[in-house]
């Protein structure tokens, strides 16, 4: 062992404490701040990567998602990755940290899908499309209460066990892809499903798809602040013991409120099969599940605010495609200017939440030597 | 010279003062007590020796050389080793595996030689330990000695133990007390942080006291005693002045019989306790901390079930009796017993920290009515009434209550409380962390339910607050009753004795 008589002395030349008095405006400011700087860094790192101008670039991510004719593609995209977003936030909000909205969202394709596919022309449009919602959202719920009442029971692990739902529900679509079309083709499309599609409302599609989100949001937002149930929630969140203080069934309430979410997350697969795709593959959810984790994140678990976050997301997804086609950059280009964003735009709320302290202290002891 | 000294060594966490110019030493080959309540302090000063916490004022010297300890690292360096109340050990590693964890030598790691040399320490100092022995398959006993061995083994000369007994038998406890003493023949320098009265008189060589975080006095142990020692641990009484009326009408509203808890580890949390808290008295539960106070009111509120004992509560409207044994809070309401439970954790249990007054006051209420939906109208209404009579300094209620001052919070928690209109109130520590004006706020409180009829439960660590505020204390040592005393006549040092009267003792001096 070494002999080391002399310690030196370090004392750390910053602490971090946490804030509790940010005002709305400072914290607005703040945010403010990153997004610019997160700007600023964006057009650095392209005026040296590839020399275009960074100017030119913004506009276009404007253009991907604003431009003529995808204004309506691009809400629509907005629509479904909220409802995916309203899905994870009940059991986010009771700190139940579900990653597997991919899987409920793609088992309720899949439960639209073969709705379409089975009973087709077998059932009128109406009924069919009844059908459809019914089968959707209890195939979500079965994906979701299987994990929650392992851990309601058991105290098993969410976050690997929704995960790992995730992987089933991949295999149960490539499964019926085999049945469906023999062909051996990796999607089965509108050919096939051609009954049970969404009415176009105003002559265009997505409409429906768009007002049911809407008022899911509305909806969602009332139940998790103004019900019992939203309450309850809030409460297991915050703390189990208190819940098991005033008596609540901390168990129900889990194994209720992931139902909820796995209901949301068969609608929004009903919605993306139904009403928009009229096809399915077993990568139709393309990640929403786990985006919405984010979206939902940054809206800290408000409805009406990841209406604003998943804008957010969307936008600069569909503007990145169009940055790396029309400047034919790689697409990961596009990938690392979103990542820039979003670093900073994550990385702000640190500064919202803490405060650093600079030690000027000087050391005495250390004078004294 | 001394191994180690501390001059004016301050402490602070936010506007509480931990410790306040604390001055300490400890020679070579000497056992130093520190003796004192729970919360005076204790702890946050060993763990600035060990190097967790960084003192905010004073110094440190060792071996008569000012030193700076920033981190467990430095300590280590100075031969510092602290023996924690809670293991931090790796389960499926052997003890030899964990004694060696961390260490950096230059040379290749051999296991054999390692264990051959624990093997050389546990028969030095007397230790009973087998090298190849994994953790998982150990008692506590023997995973307290792995802590141990693994501070000799990195060459400390200075030892802690926070409170070390406290997880032993008392056959464990003498053969634990041996090995000090071979360690200090030895040399070592051994501070053993304790609030067990006979084992600081049978193993030490001086006593430091500490009381609310201030140094009180440094004692020969030789030349002092167990009352000595008790007064200067709960202080001179200091009159308070608080209320007491005699008790009204008093008729047994819940009765305790032969409870008794035992944890997972098979440890003994309650033992035989029984007692009966009348209407319109408030009884006290003295004790130090963690002595089964906590676990006590959880029972009897419902949040931890027993299969053993009896605890029974009498409808005033009847006289009948109840049996609340093994319901869980919502049936114990839904058998109308009005039972009001003030919990220690304040924010953690009783209230939600992120939710705001009106929310909080909702805890209680919120399932009241067939609606789907909130009715946020009464507890706002209660949450005006409480923020007005109790004097709750707040923005409005809807600030969140984590924001609120300690005292304030403690109002809210009370005042909701108490607005059911309780037969029983339970309270644990009520007044732990609050100023003056917030203390007498809360006794004012619960005088005042006492006089409405109520059977109070107070949970308290305040020996002077304690006598000037029962009617009848209930003093508990190590989860079971060492005696129930008359609160008008009881003096500080009888209960104060009560509180330290270890059931080791008895068996030994029957032996």
């Amino acid at each position: 062992m070494k002999k080391n008589e002399k310690v030196k002395s370090h004392e750390p030349f910053f602490h971090i404490s946490k804030r509790t008095d940010i005002s709305l405006k400072q914290g607005i400011i703040v945010r403010i701040i990153a997004i610019l700087l997160a700007l600023a860094v964006c057009g650095i790192v392209t005026k040296l990567f590839t020399g275009d101008d960074p100017i030119s670039i913004f506009k276009t991510v404007f253009q991907g998602a604003f431009g003529t004719g995808r204004t309506l593609v691009t809400i629509h995209e907005i629509a479904i990755l909220l409802c995916v977003s309203l899905a994870v936030t009940p059991a986010f909000r009771m700190r139940f940290w579900n990653t597997g909205a991919e899987g409920q969202v793609l088992i309720g394709c899949l439960s639209t899908a073969m709705c379409m596919f089975y009973l087709g022309g077998k059932v009128p449009d109406g009924m069919l499309i009844l059908i459809m919602a019914i089968f959707a959202v209890l195939s979500g719920i079965i994906w979701a209460v299987i994990p929650a009442f392992f851990k309601a029971h058991w105290g098993t692990n969410e976050t690997l066990f929704t995960l790992m739902m995730n992987y089933v529900a991949i295999q149960l679509i490539e499964f019926f892809l085999k049945i469906a079309d023999k062909s051996g083709s990796n999607v089965v499309g509108p050919d096939l499903l051609s009954h049970g599609w969404f009415p176009r409302l105003f002559g265009e599609n997505y409409i429906l798809n768009i007002i049911i989100v809407a008022v899911l949001t509305v909806l969602l937002y009332i139940y998790l602040n103004y019900s019992k149930h939203g309450y309850e929630i809030s409460v297991v969140g915050e703390s189990e013991n208190t819940a098991r203080y005033i008596g609540i069934n901390v168990k129900k309430v889990i194994v209720r409120t992931m139902a909820l979410s796995g209901a949301i997350c068969g609608i929004a697969g009903l919605l993306l099969v139904g009403g928009a795709s009229h096809s399915i593959d077993s990568n139709l959810a393309d990640g929403r599940g786990f985006t919405a984790i984010m979206v939902a994140w940054l809206a800290k678990f408000n409805p009406v605010t990841m209406v604003l976050t998943s804008l957010l997301i969307v936008f600069l997804e569909r503007g990145a495609d169009e940055v790396s086609s029309k400047f034919g950059l790689n697409a990961d280009f596009a990938e690392i200017l979103t990542g820039i964003i979003l670093f900073f735009i994550i990385g702000c709320e640190f500064f919202i939440n803490y405060k650093i302290n600079f030690n000027h202290k000087k050391n005495s002891v250390k004078e004294d030597k | 010279m001394n191994a180690l000294e501390l001059k004016n060594v301050t402490k602070r966490f936010g506007e509480v003062v931990a410790n306040k110019n604390i001055n300490l030493s400890v020679q070579s080959g000497e056992i130093l007590a520190i003796l004192g309540e729970n919360g005076s302090g204790k702890t946050t000063l060993m763990n600035m020796i060990a190097g967790i916490y960084y003192p905010d004022e004073g110094e440190i010297f060792v071996n008569g050389k000012p030193v700076t300890i920033s981190s467990p690292k430095d300590a280590f360096n100075l031969k510092i080793g602290m023996i924690h109340q809670h293991f931090k050990l790796v389960d499926i590693f052997t003890a030899t595996e964990n004694i060696v964890l961390g260490i950096q030598e230059k040379q290749k790691f051999n296991l054999k030689d390692a264990e051959k040399r624990v093997a050389e320490i546990s028969k030095k100092y007397g230790f009973d330990i087998d090298p190849k022995k994994k953790i998982y398959e150990m008692s506590v006993s023997e995973k307290q000695t792995v802590e141990i061995v693994k501070v000799l083994y990195r060459g400390a000369d200075i030892l802690i133990l926070d409170e070390p007994t406290a997880v032993l038998t008392p056959q464990e406890t003498e053969k634990l007390f041996k090995v000090i003493k071979t360690m200090k023949e030895d040399g070592k320098s051994i501070i053993i942080i304790t609030h067990k009265m006979h084992e600081v008189l049978s193993v030490s060589d001086r006593v430091a006291i500490l009381r609310r975080g201030e140094y009180i006095d440094t004692v020969v142990t030789a030349e002092t005693n167990e009352a000595e020692l008790t007064e200067m641990m709960v202080g001179k009484k200091i009159s308070l002045n608080i209320n007491r009326s005699e008790p009204e009408n008093s008729v047994d509203r819940l009765i305790i019989d032969n409870l008794n808890l035992t944890n997972t580890e098979g440890i003994k949390i309650l033992d035989s306790i029984s007692f009966t808290a009348k209407s319109g008295e408030i009884l006290g539960i003295a004790g130090i901390a963690g002595s089964g106070q906590k676990e006590l009111l959880e029972c009897i509120a419902g949040l931890i079930k027993t299969t053993d004992g009896k605890i029974c509560y009498i409808d005033p409207a009847d006289d009948k009796e109840i049996n609340l044994k093994e319901k869980t809070p919502v049936q114990i309401r839904e058998l109308g017993v009005r039972l009001s439970f003030v919990p220690e954790d304040r924010l953690g249990m009783g209230l939600v920290g992120n939710m705001d007054i009106i929310d909080n006051m909702l805890l209680r209420s919120y399932k009241k009515g067939h609606s789907f939906f909130l009715d946020k109208k009464p507890p706002k209404q209660l949450a005006d009434t409480i923020i007005n009579d109790l004097e709750v300094v707040t923005p409005g209620p809807t600030t969140p209550v984590r924001r609120l001052s300690g005292g304030n919070v403690q109002k809210v928690l009370v005042g909701r409380e108490i607005a059911a209109s309780p037969t029983v109130l339970m309270a644990a520590y009520p007044v732990r962390g609050l100023d003056i004006n917030s203390s007498y706020t809360i006794y004012n409180l619960l005088n005042q339910q006492k006089e409405n009829g109520v059977a109070v439960i107070f949970v308290g660590e305040d020996l002077d607050v304690l006598l000037e505020l029962c009617d009848r204390i209930l003093v508990i040592s190590s989860g079971s009753v060492s005696g129930i005393v008359d609160g008008r006549t009881a003096t500080k040092e009888e209960v104060g004795l009560l509180m330290t009267k270890a059931k080791g003792v008895k068996e030994n001096e029957e032996k």
